[in-house]
């Protein structure tokens, strides 16, 4: 009987956690969303971030773009010559980037090299007592802190999946055409015909909701170190909740990519 | 000048921790401290002293009780009115918690540039005035985790006292120091506050070396707090937790005399 009544209690606990962390959350993108709105804005502060999370992260979505259009031409090939059809490896190539791997490959890519260091960086200025400093000098830290992450990666991940698509395009071509024989003329107006404004549309839309999830996960999780459910302390609870905020992005920036392939086809 | 700036009505607080277990810190505090005044807030570890400096900032509510500063209770206020009791206080943190990503310069001239209109000249012009006052002249372009302890937590005072307030919380501000720092550090303490006459609330677990800054001593134990008007009264107490805790912690009281010289 003990037993039992302690297994209530512990999933008792736990959902209540759950909930006022869930809650935690949602006040914290209402707070940053408000902080973006006050004044004095932060233009110097804004540009930085453009540059560490877009600039930076350059190099790293060209070689993963490039590479990824290169086994989108390969495979594509292969797959497409088994019909008779390697004349529409252009549209598929393009369609396969613009609508699904851009959004989602720079999304990831983006959390793992920006998002991580996001939340690392608000959780060590969390437990070295910074964001109470900034408080108790009756600074917002919402306006201060967040509101330039969250403008810049608004700014910065539909670029970045603009330059991902291009690349993996000339990606596909490099294989497509160059390597494995395919007539340009036909890649290119095969691309042409079938890649249709809604396409591109699905695509922006998709990368500006990532760009949200992975903001607000990222930003949020270390802001709020030690006020939700502590999962250690010192370095260590920054190392955790680092990983945490991660992986959470990475499945819901996953599961959200299908809700809105559902709802938008 | 004088009248109470703070007050401590009846305070409770009490912590949950992941496995449920209840830890009451403080069961019903009472103290005030008066306007002008030094008070140091003194008792062994885990009595409570950080919970009470987070609670005159805002930082934490307590679970019942009343917390007034200057007459008005902070615990029911909205965020923006406690900010602007804040705008009143000046804090040094336990870790100092200096911005690390900028420099000395940038943590110091932070809050005249968020919260005054002062043109880019004259911020300059006082921020390198007070890093000159608190002998950190030339240091204006380092970062603080190329300061020395002392360093860092001198720059922590001059952010603190750039725009002038009325109460300054020290929380633990001699830790990781040695003896001879401290001391150059409660020195400054006492330089500064002979000339800005803000009201000094210093929470430290050493409270013998700084009896001759305090004109009032509130000692925490066991989630109570006890309140002295000078080192005397503390020895002779006759209190026995008082007593154990004078003979734990104290040993042998610094000469304020001396001290002076």
């Amino acid at each position: 009987m003990q037993i039992v009544l302690k297994q209530i209690e512990i999933l008792g606990r736990n959902t209540l956690y759950y909930f006022y962390d869930l809650g935690g959350m949602g006040l914290f993108l209402l707070q940053s969303l408000s902080g973006i709105f006050r004044a004095p804005f932060r233009f110097r502060a804004l540009l930085k971030e453009i540059k560490v999370i877009g600039a930076h992260s350059f190099v790293v979505i060209f070689f993963t773009a490039a590479f990824t259009g290169m086994v989108l031409g390969v495979q594509g090939y292969y797959t497409l010559s088994k019909v008779g059809s390697e004349g529409a490896l252009g549209s598929a190539v393009a369609l396969s980037l613009i609508r699904e791997l851009g959004p989602v490959l720079t999304a990831l890519m983006v959390t793992g090299r920006a998002g991580s260091a996001m939340c690392a960086e608000l959780g060590i200025m969390r437990i070295s007592q910074q964001i109470d400093a900034l408080e108790c000098m009756a600074i917002n830290p919402y306006r201060f802190l967040i509101a330039p992450k969250f403008l810049a990666t608004l700014v910065a991940v539909p670029l970045l999946t603009l330059l991902f698509n291009v690349v993996g395009i000339y990606g596909g071509y490099l294989t497509g055409v160059k390597l494995l024989g395919v007539n340009p003329g036909a890649f290119f107006s095969g691309m042409e015909q079938s890649v249709l404004n809604k396409d591109i549309n699905l695509g922006i839309i998709k990368s500006f909701v990532f760009a949200v999830i992975i903001v607000w996960i990222c930003t949020g999780r270390g802001f709020l170190l030690l006020k939700i459910r502590s999962t250690g302390f010192g370095a260590e609870s920054v190392s955790r909740v680092t990983t945490q905020a991660v992986v959470l992005s990475s499945i819901t920036v996953l599961l959200w990519d299908y809700l809105l392939t559902a709802m938008l086809l | 000048m004088n009248g109470a700036i703070i007050q401590f009505v009846d305070v409770h607080k009490s912590f949950t921790s992941a496995n449920g277990t209840v830890q009451r810190v403080l069961k019903g505090v009472d103290f005030s401290i008066n306007s002008g005044m030094t008070t140091v807030i003194g008792g062994a570890s885990g009595q409570g002293k950080s919970v009470a400096i987070k609670l005159i900032l805002g930082l934490m509510k307590p679970d019942t009780g009343k917390i007034l500063i200057e007459g008005k209770d902070i615990t029911t206020m909205r965020s923006r009115e406690l900010n602007e009791v804040r705008s009143n206080f000046g804090v040094l943190f336990q870790g100092v918690a200096l911005f690390d990503s900028m420099t000395v310069y940038g943590n110091v001239a932070l809050p005249l540039q968020e919260k005054t209109k002062l043109p880019a000249d004259e911020i300059h012009k006082r921020v390198m005035a007070s890093l000159a006052q608190f002998g950190l002249s030339g240091h204006e372009d380092k970062f603080p985790a190329q300061l020395s302890g002392g360093m860092q937590k001198r720059v922590g005072l001059a952010r603190a006292l750039q725009l002038q307030p009325k109460i300054m919380l020290f929380d633990e501000p001699t830790t990781g120091l040695d003896p001879a720092r401290s001391l150059e550090i409660y020195r400054l303490f006492h330089k500064i506050q002979q000339e800005m006459k803000y009201t000094s609330v210093i929470v430290s677990h050493d409270i013998p070396k700084i009896f001759n800054l305090a004109d009032q001593v509130v000692v925490m134990h066991e989630g109570m707090a006890k309140v002295f008007n000078n080192s005397e009264d503390i020895q002779r107490s006759n209190d026995p937790i008082i007593q154990d805790f004078v003979q734990m912690t104290m040993g042998h009281i610094y000469q304020s005399r001396l001290e002076n010289e």
